[in-house]
């Protein structure tokens, strides 16, 4: 089990889907405009990676290399429709909200990625808990950019008001900015930087140094 | 190795190349793949169907919410809820039947309770009408006080879906409520807002002749027929305008409201 | 039809406005070369499987469609995101045997990043635009070549960027992937700023 639980932990920081993997972004950043939203979303992920790596691991050794694009993308898009479907049955606010979002993780790079690069090739049990992972990593991102975006665009926190609002007599200004796309973009690039910050082994190496007055390269 | 057993065991025992096994595992994944979605599509569609219509109720609440002093007069005619009726749209009769549940799009799109509109008629780009519509009604003392109108049509990239409150004279309005609308979010979408669909309230949709004249203009309105635009969403703009031309006109419920207007409810 | 051509270069733009493809994005605009390429195959794909998508679902899949065979009942719009990938996949397939036969040198350069045209969101997402805004076929054409021009405009714009920055003097942990999400960040905000361009 000491073996297998660090398919379940290297996601989460070590090799995140998102800060290292460069996978899962393009959902990540319009449902992160509040909390509740994502995490929705991150739950929807989950579900689908996991079953998908379930049931991808369990025929993998019956899958014909020509077709194995089109029938994991079959799998996959039966779990997502079955989620969406779930979800406008017992979420129906929320689902509205993430409309064509919970369609696209069928296109979504992390279930194709982990499906192709790792549950077609390991058992079901580490599969499961690799996809569990990388899942929560994928979540993980989303749920401290959300906050971020909610908070300070909106001075509330999954719906509940946290920061007195300026318009309200308090003194919080909502920044408009954590309301556009892009916000997410500089959260995700900062918190990349302090990823790498804090695991240096993480970081690029750069492909030219500067050399100092003297000649010597500059470390 | 003793012969793999049965059919089942033969075909998994082919090498992945064979392209009877390739035909074989596309067609069972095809086949686990649409039993899985149709389970789950026909289990779940009772509560969905539910939920869309608790969705429709409370925006139907909200828009009798939005008329200030409406609630007091539904209290004193001792009504809660509006009252809905079936129109047919052609002749503007009222039908007797359950006007509960009736969904218009479906309707419509069917070919027998449905008609296609010619194309110099479809100025809000439907394609087909429903023959038959529900229309809902605050009734006081014999006459029509309120009446809801539900309406629909073709947006910049959307169909937008609106309820449209008639006051008694069944030409000033008493509210426009936006209930579904896909167009460019922070421009079109604005029509979706609470602050532009304060704007409404008061506007006349035809004029003394009978001519409809109401717009939703660019810039700022300035007679009793416009509604101020949203600056970068003139199309949006001119998807609710037709969609109010087309439904007040011949081919919406112009016929029902001129029978209501002659012979009030009957 | 000038209007969708400018606002899928400009104010629609898949990878700026809506974000899709973005993976693809970070991780091949390293170089203006590969960005460029990229971007010309993602402007065939576009062009080609948008209005294909288009007939198929005005003919097959919408509500209603299947009433030239006498079924107008029948509304299969469920299946439009599977039906979509298989015509995208196609498609992809197909650019691969043609670059392999006339231009291997890119095909080489792209590596797995043609193959994985067939799930960019930008593709997809393309098509469910399409759908959604009810383009007749001919709209379809304009809007896919359209949109295919803007998200090749991004990457290869982004592409320069980050071709300037491998020379500058960054923090250790913001070099690379960092910057680039920063990056991005900041052309979106530019491209936002033609917002209102298109009535």
């Amino acid at each position: 089990m000491r073996r297998l639980s660090h398919h379940l932990t290297d996601p989460l920081i070590r090799s995140n889907p998102v800060t290292l993997q460069i996978l899962g972004i393009c959902s990540a950043l319009a449902v992160t405009t509040a909390l509740a939203t994502a995490l929705t979303m991150a739950a929807a992920l989950i579900f689908v990676l996991c079953a998908s790596a379930a049931i991808i691991s369990t025929i993998r050794r019956h899958i014909p290399h020509a077709i194995r694009l089109i029938l994991q993308i079959t799998i996959i898009a039966t779990l997502v429709i079955v989620t969406d479907e779930v979800l406008r049955a017992y979420a129906f606010e929320i689902s509205q909200r993430l409309s064509i979002f919970v369609g696209l993780i069928v296109t979504n790079c992390i279930v194709l990625g982990r499906a192709e690069s790792f549950a077609m090739h390991h058992p079901v049990g580490p599969s499961v808990l690799d996809a569990l992972g990388n899942a929560l990593g994928y979540g993980l991102v989303l749920m401290i950019v959300a906050t971020i975006r909610e908070l300070f665009g909106t001075g509330r926190l999954l719906g509940v008001p946290m920061l007195p609002l300026a318009e309200q007599g308090g003194w919080f200004e909502p920044l408009r900015l954590m309301q556009l796309a892009p916000s997410a973009f500089f959260i995700i690039g900062l918190l990349v930087w302090a990823i790498r910050a804090a695991r240096p082994e993480q970081a690029e190496r750069p492909e030219h140094r500067l050399l100092s007055r003297r000649g010597e390269a500059r470390p | 190795m003793p012969e793999p057993q049965g059919i089942w065991g033969r075909f998994l025992a082919r090498p992945n190349e064979d392209p009877v096994k390739a035909l074989g595992m596309a067609g069972l994944v095809a086949l686990g793949a649409a039993l899985t979605v149709s389970t789950a599509a026909t289990l779940l569609e009772p509560r969905q169907a539910a939920n869309l219509e608790a969705a429709r109720a409370a925006r139907r609440q909200a828009m009798v919410d939005a008329l200030p002093g409406l609630r007091v007069v539904m209290e004193e005619a001792g009504v809660t809820e509006l009252q809905s009726r079936l129109v047919e749209l052609e002749s503007g009769r009222v039908l007797p039947g359950d006007a509960s549940g009736f969904e218009a799009e479906p309707t419509a799109r069917d070919a027998e309770t449905g008609i296609d509109l010619p194309p110099e008629a479809d100025i809000a780009g439907l394609g087909r009408r429903e023959r038959v519509a529900a229309v809902h009604l605050l009734e006081r003392d014999g006459a029509p006080a309120l009446v809801v109108l539900p309406m629909r049509g073709t947006g910049y990239q959307s169909t937008i879906h609106a309820l449209l409150a008639l006051e008694a004279d069944l030409d000033t309005v008493a509210a426009l409520t936006v209930t579904e609308q896909g167009e460019t979010p922070g421009l079109g979408a604005q029509i979706e807002r609470a602050d532009w669909q304060a704007l409404w309230p008061g506007r006349r949709i035809a004029d003394d002749s009978g001519t409809i004249r109401i717009e939703v203009v660019r810039g700022a309105a300035s007679t009793p027929y416009e509604v101020d635009g949203i600056s970068g969403a003139t199309r949006t703009g001119n998807g609710v305008t037709a969609m109010l031309r087309f439904w007040m006109g011949p081919w919406g419920y112009g016929p029902f409201l001129d029978r209501l207007a002659r012979e009030g409810m009957g | 039809m000038t209007e969708i051509l400018l606002a899928a270069i400009l104010t629609d733009n898949l990878a700026l406005s809506f974000f899709l493809g973005i993976c693809t994005f970070l991780a091949v605009s390293q170089r203006i070369s590969t960005a460029l390429g990229l971007g010309i195959a993602v402007i065939v794909v576009q062009g080609v499987t948008v209005p294909v998508n288009a007939l198929i679902h005005a003919y097959l899949l919408a509500p209603g469609a299947l009433h030239w065979i006498g079924l107008p009942e029948i509304d299969l719009s469920f299946l439009r995101i599977i039906v979509f990938i298989g015509v995208i996949a196609a498609m992809v397939q197909l650019m691969e045997l043609l670059l392999d036969r006339f231009v291997p040198v890119l095909r080489r350069a792209l590596g797995v990043f043609l193959p994985l045209i067939t799930v960019n969101c930008a593709i997809l997402g393309g098509s469910l635009f399409m759908v959604e805004r009810r383009y007749d076929p001919l709209e379809a054409v304009v809007w896919g070549i359209g949109s295919g021009i803007g998200w090749a405009l991004a990457i290869t714009a982004f592409a320069a960027i980050r071709e300037r920055l491998r020379h500058a003097d960054m923090p250790e942990g913001l070099r690379g992937l960092g910057g680039a999400f920063i990056v991005t960040g900041l052309m979106s905000l530019g491209f936002s700023g033609f917002g209102g361009l298109v009535q």
